[in-house]
């Protein structure tokens, strides 16, 4: 055995770190000029930039109005905020009466506040459908009035961000349980009950919301027995609920289908019936499963809203329209969209960001 | 030895009221029981009530003279053709505008959605603004903003915005140059699809030939010569006759040219940007889906960046995007119809138009379903098809 001398020098290429790179020259050349395509679109990209952001910001910030009776006060080629400053609160609340302005004001409040309290899971349950059921009925009182000395205020007057608050909300909460049952339905073991859930979801998942709008308005009065008439608010949201369900039915088949067999047959050898084994055992999991989609589609339907307008209801994009018909007030379109837009972005964004950390949180816990 | 093997007595039958199978049964005829009482209601009601309101129903208004204009239209129209016609031409409409959507929405959202994960902070958080802003604001909300900015933002005719030479927007629309007719056109087409045949053909065989001997061959480049040098050849070896039908200023509109109307312009903008928001996500998602590895593993064999994204990485996140693509495909479509709200003329703003006239109400909205229902089942189908040729084959 011939002896190896272990600490024998191997010629080994010494290759020197490289310098830790620090700072914010070392930043740049990471993050924008770390190759030649990338210099190339770095420059391109600030080109692009250095054209639009200053017209823009000289448009919105240096020559704006913020204050004016009408819009005379803007001629000088910038933005007319006082367009907002004076058409705002028409655009938010529309043409409900203006000494009782603090109702919808306070339903929109109940709405942000109902929407905070969902993030806390430990209201998630029962407590929850209470605290919102509590919320809407609440929001309907205020919003109606004719109780507590408040005046009576008809629903065409119902104009402006608490009707789209309340399309939206109240369409998910009715529609959730109808979607349970179509999910349930589409699932079952029963052909004829399976065949009439797959019917309606994929009719109404295959047409446009405009049509099932359409159908509301001008078909949902000749469905009804002849004198009875039906309020168009209703009928418009009546067709969200029908809606919404078909596309919610088919994220609760989703949470459905992931669940494993076992759970199923474990419940049928614990001699649970169909209904106790749905209620106690299949439906918690699979709805925990798919709370970031929920909440994903509740985003989509509070854009959806917006589409009543087209069926000449006021939500909040069709006060928008209706101020832009104010002669004294003609042309300012971009203020009024740009004002619109930006409360329907805050609304969708937070909510999108919570869906998605709640994805992560939901997805980090599965990979264990 | 005799042992009593006591056979245990049967079962006795469960009394029906108890047996699974004959339940299920009555609860389906309970079930359907009610759900075609409630359909029979509801017609007969209809019945009654629009032989309350003298409206015959049936499909016979279709061969009456609509007797409306429609503004924008790709087969010949006027107010003396019938209303079967006017919903052809609406339905073409909405095609015409979905199509195009769906393919600029493809591209700029894949550009958006790879920009997301580019290595320069400047493109990503570019890129994430644009995804951002734009999926949180409803999409009838951008429409009404495109139109306006379209209608009321752009100048008149005369003073029209000069985008590119000959490109020009006003209030009126965009109107851009476009060749006039020439019989050299239709042999540049014949060549145009030679050379397609031609690429193709070239790819089989380099496919071929790569399995058998390992050599390669710069199909890309063969393909594209051909495809675009063929008409190229054609066009100048006939002399170059290029006439460009300028659009000029006359009165106060343009006269020459082609022409897009504000309101297909806002909607094609609106649906396109839109929708590119979504598919940006999907595209990112589908990319971010292959594992690293993978990367790893294409350069450790010596591709290079582009080889291993085009044959390592793309055909695996395809899996992933194709999917969730059809979804966002359909609800392009279905978008299509806000074009109602903004006054282009597709199928339910024409459908809306002829209920309106003749009170067919009925009939209008199953006409209108029946045919979203039918562009639905084919683009799924069509998606399908294609789904199914890039999913993952197991063994």
């Amino acid at each position: 055995m011939a002896d190896v001398d272990v600490t024998q020098e191997l010629p080994i290429p010494v290759e020197r770190p490289l310098p830790v790179a620090a700072g914010p020259l070392a930043w740049l050349r990471a993050n924008l000029f770390n190759s030649i395509p990338n210099t190339i679109l770095t420059i391109a990209a600030l080109y692009l930039l250095a054209v639009i952001i200053p017209p823009v910001v000289r448009w919105a910030v240096v020559d704006a109005v913020w204050h004016g009776e009408t819009g005379r006060a803007c001629r000088g080629g910038g933005a007319c905020w006082a367009f907002v400053a004076e058409k705002g609160r028409f655009i938010l609340f529309g043409r409900y009466p203006y000494a009782e302005h603090w109702r919808p004001l306070f339903t929109v409040v109940i709405f942000i506040a109902m929407i905070l309290a969902s993030r806390d899971r430990r209201l998630w349950g029962r407590r929850l459908a209470i605290l919102w059921l509590a919320g809407l009925a609440a929001v309907g009182a205020l919003m109606r009035g004719g109780v507590l000395g408040m005046t009576y205020v008809e629903t065409s007057l119902w104009n402006g961000l608490p009707l789209t608050l309340i399309l939206a909300a109240i369409g998910v909460v009715f529609a959730f349980p109808l979607a349970i049952l179509l999910a349930l339905g589409r699932r079952s073991r029963l052909p004829a009950v399976r065949a009439i859930c797959v019917g309606y979801i994929e009719l109404v998942r295959g047409v446009p919301l405009i049509t099932v709008l359409f159908m509301a308005s001008v078909m949902l009065p000749l469905f009804l027995p002849t004198g009875v008439t039906i309020d168009k608010l209703l009928r418009a949201q009546v067709a969200f609920i029908l809606f919404a369900a078909a596309y919610l039915a088919e994220i609760v088949r989703g949470g459905l289908q992931a669940i494993p067999r076992g759970q199923y047959e474990a419940a049928e050898a614990l001699g649970l019936g169909y209904w106790r084994r749905t209620r106690l055992i299949v439906l918690p999991q699979a709805l925990a499963m798919v709370i970031p989609p929920l909440v994903n589609s509740f985003i989509g339907g509070f854009k959806n809203t917006s589409l009543v307008i087209i069926i000449g209801l006021f939500d909040f994009l069709g006060t928008a329209n209706a101020a832009l018909t104010d002669v004294n007030w003609q042309g300012f379109y971009i203020e009024a969209y740009v004002f619109t837009a930006a409360i329907y972005w805050t609304f969708c964004f937070f909510m999108s960001r919570y869906s998605q950390m709640l994805e992560r949180e939901f997805n980090r816990g599965r990979r264990r | 030895m005799a042992t009593d093997t006591a056979i245990p007595p049967r079962p006795a039958r469960p009394p029906p009221w108890h047996d699974a199978r004959i339940r299920g049964i009555v609860y389906q005829i309970l079930f359907v029981a009610v759900v075609v009482a409630f359909v029979a209601f509801l017609v007969h009601n209809t019945l009654v009530n629009l032989r309350r309101q003298n409206i015959a129903s049936g499909f016979g208004f279709l061969d009456r003279e609509a007797a409306f204009g429609i503004g924008e239209s790709l087969i010949a129209y006027s107010p003396a053709d019938t209303y079967a016609r006017a919903f052809l031409v609406g339905l073409l409409n909405t095609l015409y505008v979905s199509a195009l959507g769906i393919v600029l929405a493809t591209v700029l959202g894949t550009v958006m959605g790879i920009a997301r994960l580019s290595s320069n902070w400047l493109i990503r958080k570019l890129a994430q603004v644009y995804v951002e802003t734009f999926r949180n604001i409803p999409l009838l909300l951008q429409l009404f903003f495109w139109w306006a900015l379209l209608r009321e933002g752009a100048p008149a005719p005369r003073q029209a915005w000069e985008l590119l030479p000959g490109v020009l927007v006003s209030n009126r629309g965009f109107v851009y140059p476009v060749p006039t007719a020439d019989p050299v056109h239709h042999w540049m087409l014949l060549a145009f699809a030679l050379g397609i045949a031609g690429a193709i053909g070239v790819s089989r065989w380099s496919k071929r030939r790569q399995a058998l001997t390992g050599a390669q061959f710069p199909t890309g480049w063969v393909g594209a010569a051909l495809i675009l040098g063929l008409p190229l050849l054609v066009f100048i070896a006939a002399g170059m006759p290029l006439q460009l039908d300028w659009p000029e200023l006359k009165g106060f509109n343009f006269v020459g040219g082609g022409a897009v109307s504000p309101e297909f312009a806002a909607l094609l903008i609106g649906l396109t940007i839109y929708t590119g928001s979504f598919v940006a996500e999907i595209v990112r998602a589908g990319i971010l889906a292959v594992s690293w590895g993978q990367s790893e593993a294409a350069s450790a064999l010596g591709l290079k960046p582009g080889q291993c994204m085009r044959l390592i990485v793309l055909p695996q996140a395809l899996r992933v995007i194709v999917p969730p693509m059809t979804s966002e495909y359909l609800s392009l479509t279905k978008n299509s119809s806000l074009a109602v709200a903004i006054g282009y003329p597709d199928l339910v703003s024409i459908a809306g138009t002829t209920m309106n006239q003749t009170g067919q109400a009925v009939e209008g909205i199953a006409m209108i379903m029946a045919v979203y229902l039918a562009i639905s089942l084919l683009i799924s189908l069509f998606m399908n098809l294609y789904n199914r040729a890039v999913a993952l084959v197991e063994r």
